[in-house]
């Protein structure tokens, strides 16, 4: 069989996941402090947006970057405001955010750039671009049949494993780092705490909204360099209106099927990110099994798997306990 | 008493460990508590006692730094101190175990122990040190845990251990313990005291609150009584009995021991036999059950929770199936689970359920409809199809006078009513109804004394009447006090019964132990 297929399938998936376990680790800072977060999918949309716009009025996907990082941050201190000083419904909070992302960002880019509720297509500099590791060669300087040449190890290096951005990398990164934060830090012991009895935590003297608010911020930090991958990374090259198309909701998804934990987290969004690269490839049904798949029923797939694991078929998760609870101070 | 003597021998401190100077709280037009002032002398058992709203907790949160008072001061070991937060409390060298623990249940006994109170940014070196000085508080106390067991996975004893040593780790020197026996059994309740009598001995400082006066004669030095907000009176223990300390607490004489005449037993009205439950987990609950309740008859159920007394309950309540032979006044009750709760009231079986607060009421209900919960379909309360909401408000003023329920407001929310006004509500719709037999577990949980005098009063008066009364509960004292006959369960089974009038705490706490044999 020929393996250009798998390699870009794989290449693809790896792509395609990095918004996801970013969104994923998002969610799971929010959550594991006690706070749902329906709104990872507005702060993602936000900070494609504000990121892709940024990128390409000053020419610098840094400055977009971190453009997006404070828009992302301002949905947050929304979110935290609501649900944690104001103890409101932290899913009306998450939805609302949504729902102004969605708005906000087509009206403001149409105002802007007036391109249809998008931005302008990136270029050079105004995108993240494929970083070429160490080792590795540049395949865009090959053609398809020099590249069936090499050896497969060096193929699946240089493709699957080199050429992504840079938040790919970060993405990777922040497993490992996420894991250490929450077992291995005062900060991390803290935080899990204060999502299954912030009264354990109150009375140690500890303030549960300052660590609620950091447990946001981290969120809205990551749901950034999410929103980020998405439009000014290779090969995207700028906004679309509803362009995350229920990543948010997916990662949450995936946040349940790991259980709230960090390296589940990464295996959940390989699962869906291979899902959504095989969305993509419907020929390869057709080639491996001689079976015509409709490319509809190939979209759905992510969603049918959100719908199987919501549903509790792959065992029981338990939330955090005090998940989705504001914090009262017992009269 | 040894206990009252070992205290006499420390010297003659003159500086009180704690000292409150006119504390004043009020929430909202509630005074919580009112200028009060007490003296808490180092190395002693002060025991705070009082009914439930009197504002012992209060007070000892604004201790904890939990509330902030109105009014007063505190001094600690003679310096005056401003406690803002818990935070300062603890680096005052106070401690608090509170009655629902602050535990995280999924953390191990370490990881909870170091909470807000780890050494550094990295957890390694808190987790060696602590392990450390866990193994040495342990030898030193009695207070044996494994440091690295998960809180869901161990009972409640060791919890509270966890808790005590949390505030030992933090180096208090002062501990305050909120209710601390209401959720442990007998044996642990014993473990506890030994505990707090070392930790005296190693010249702590310790507050206990509670309402149970056994717990205060048994290990206290002094003792405060607080009612309404105010502190009533601070004696030495030794010095005082219950029945001044009862009327110290509720403002009147109070009945310690039921009144009660010798029973008259009428025909049977319930007979059980071979009853077996076994519950969702496979794990047989109730192991073959057998007994009889006759008219104007109080059969009391004693055990240490959990030994099957609760799912008899429920299966007699019609909220559980079982197997088995179950006659009700000379008729077979289905047991399958086709019979609700509702048919058993029809064939005259009231129950007040063990937890009011789960099973007893609807806490965001008004009480009118609490009291019309489980009848309301009843003429009485019908107007046609629908409810004739105006009779059953009538009805439930006429009830909460007749019970005493204060606040005598029918539109009032369950919620918002104290936990002996919320039993009384449940007791006053389960008697009223005139069941021939009356299914009532735990009466007095958490409940005042003069409340307790009360739903005692008026299970006598019932049984009085001529009805059968199935009482569980897992006060010794109030089975001892109330019943007629008593059955002992122990792991899904009867191990004996007893005349209550010719038996005593010792025999019946063998059986409890599952001790047979007429020996016992």
């Amino acid at each position: 069989m020929d393996w250009t297929t798998v390699i870009l399938l794989l290449d693809s998936t790896i792509r395609t996941a990095t918004p996801l376990l970013l969104a994923c680790l998002a969610g799971l800072f929010s959550e594991r402090a006690g706070i749902f977060d329906i709104g990872l999918e507005g702060k993602m949309l936000v900070a494609a947006f504000l990121s892709a716009a940024f990128a390409s009025v000053t020419g610098s996907v840094w400055l977009g970057l971190l453009m997006g990082v404070a828009g992302s941050l301002v949905l947050s201190a929304i979110h935290g405001l609501a649900s944690i000083t104001f103890r409101g419904n932290q899913l009306i909070s998450g939805v609302a955010i949504n729902f102004l992302a969605a708005g906000l960002t087509v009206v403001v880019a149409q105002d802007w750039f007036a391109e249809g509720g998008r931005t302008p297509q990136l270029g050079d500099g105004e995108r993240f671009s494929g970083i070429v590791l160490p080792g590795a060669l540049d395949l865009r300087t090959f053609t398809i049949a020099e590249q069936r040449d090499l050896p497969l190890l060096q193929r699946f290096y240089s493709d699957v494993i080199s050429g992504h951005s840079i938040l790919v990398y970060l993405a990777a990164l922040v497993v490992p780092l996420t894991w250490w934060v929450l077992y291995r830090t005062r900060f991390g012991l803290r935080l899990r705490a204060v999502g299954e009895n912030p009264a354990a935590v109150d009375t140690a003297g500890i303030s549960v909204t300052r660590l609620r608010f950091a447990a946001v911020g981290i969120a809205g930090v990551l749901c950034a360099l999410a929103g980020a991958q998405l439009a000014v990374a290779e090969p995207a090259a700028g906004f679309t209106r509803d362009m995350t198309a229920g990543r948010g909701y997916i990662a949450l998804a995936a946040l349940i099927f790991a259980k709230w934990r960090p390296y589940p987290a990464l295996g959940a969004c390989l699962l869906f990110g291979f899902f959504q690269a095989l969305e993509a490839r419907p020929d390869l049904f057709v080639t491996l099994f001689n079976l015509r798949v409709p490319s509809a029923l190939l979209s759905a797939l992510p969603y049918i798997l959100t719908v199987i694991i919501l549903a509790g078929f792959v065992g029981r998760a338990i939330p955090p306990r005090a998940g989705g609870e504001p914090y009262v101070k017992e009269r | 008493m040894a206990v009252a003597s070992q205290a006499q021998h420390q010297s003659p401190e003159t500086i009180p460990a704690i000292e409150l100077r006119g504390i004043s709280k009020a929430f909202g037009p509630v005074q919580a508590n009112k200028d009060i002032s007490i003296r808490v002398m180092p190395g002693t058992i002060h025991g705070i006692i009082g009914e439930n709203g009197a504002g012992k907790s209060t007070l000892m949160s604004i201790l904890y730094g939990f509330y902030h008072a109105d009014a007063g001061e505190i001094f600690i070991n003679g310096q005056r101190a401003t406690i803002t937060d818990s935070q300062a409390a603890i680096r005052a060298g106070i401690g608090m175990v509170f009655q629902h623990f602050k535990l995280v249940e999924n953390f191990t006994v370490l990881e909870n122990i170091i909470l807000g109170a780890e050494d550094s940014g990295l957890l390694r070196p808190s987790l060696a040190r602590a392990r450390r000085e866990l193994r040495q508080l342990a030898d030193e106390y009695e207070l044996d845990v494994n440091p690295d067991a998960v809180i869901e996975e161990i009972g409640v004893g060791f919890q509270q251990r966890v808790e005590i040593l949390k505030a030992l780790y933090r180096k208090a020197d002062i501990l305050i313990l909120d209710e601390p026996t209401g959720v442990l059994t007998p044996p642990e309740a014993d473990h506890l005291f030994r505990i707090l009598h070392n930790l005296r001995e190693q010249g702590k400082t310790i507050i206990l609150i509670t309402h149970k006066l056994r717990e205060i004669m048994e290990i206290t030095d002094t003792v405060s009584v607080m009612r309404r907000g105010e502190m009533t009176a601070t004696v030495a223990t030794r010095d005082t009995s219950p029945p001044q300390l009862a009327e110290l607490m509720v403002g009147r004489k109070v009945l310690l021991r039921v009144d009660k005449k010798p029973a008259k037993p009428g025909r049977h009205v319930l007979e059980v036999e071979n009853l077996r439950v076994v519950d969702a987990k496979g794990v047989e609950r109730l192991k073959g059950v057998s007994f009889s309740l006759r008219q104007g008859e109080i059969l009391g159920l004693a055990g240490v929770a959990g030994n099957g007394q609760s799912e008899l309950l429920e299966v007699l309540g019609g909220t559980m199936r079982a197997t088995g032979a179950v006659r009700m006044n000379g008729q077979p009750l289905d047991l399958s689970g086709r019979q609700d709760a509702r048919a058993r009231r029809e064939v005259g079986i009231g129950h007040v359920p063990e937890d009011r607060q789960q099973a007893g009421l609807i806490l965001d209900f008004a009480a009118w409809e609490n009291i019309a919960l489980g009848y309301h379909h009843r003429d009485t309360y019908s107007k046609g199809l629908l409810m004739d909401q105006a009779a059953m408000r009538a009805d439930t003023v006429a009830k909460m006078g007749r019970f005493d329920v204060r606040p005598p407001n029918p539109l009032l929310a369950a919620k918002n009513f104290s936990g002996g006004n919320q039993q009384k509500i449940v007791v006053a719709r389960e008697i009223e109804a005139r069941p021939d037999l009356l299914l009532i577990g735990q009466p007095t949980r958490g409940v005042d004394i003069g409340a307790i005098e009360f739903i005692h009063k008026q299970i006598v008066a019932l049984r009085d009447q001529g009805k059968a009364i199935l009482l569980v509960s897992v006060e010794l004292d109030e089975i001892l006090s109330l019943s007629d006959r008593i059955a002992v369960m122990f792991d899904g089974r009867i191990m004996g019964e007893r005349v209550a009038s010719q038996s005593n705490a010792n025999e019946l706490g063998l059986l409890m132990a599952g001790v047979t044999g007429e020996a016992a």
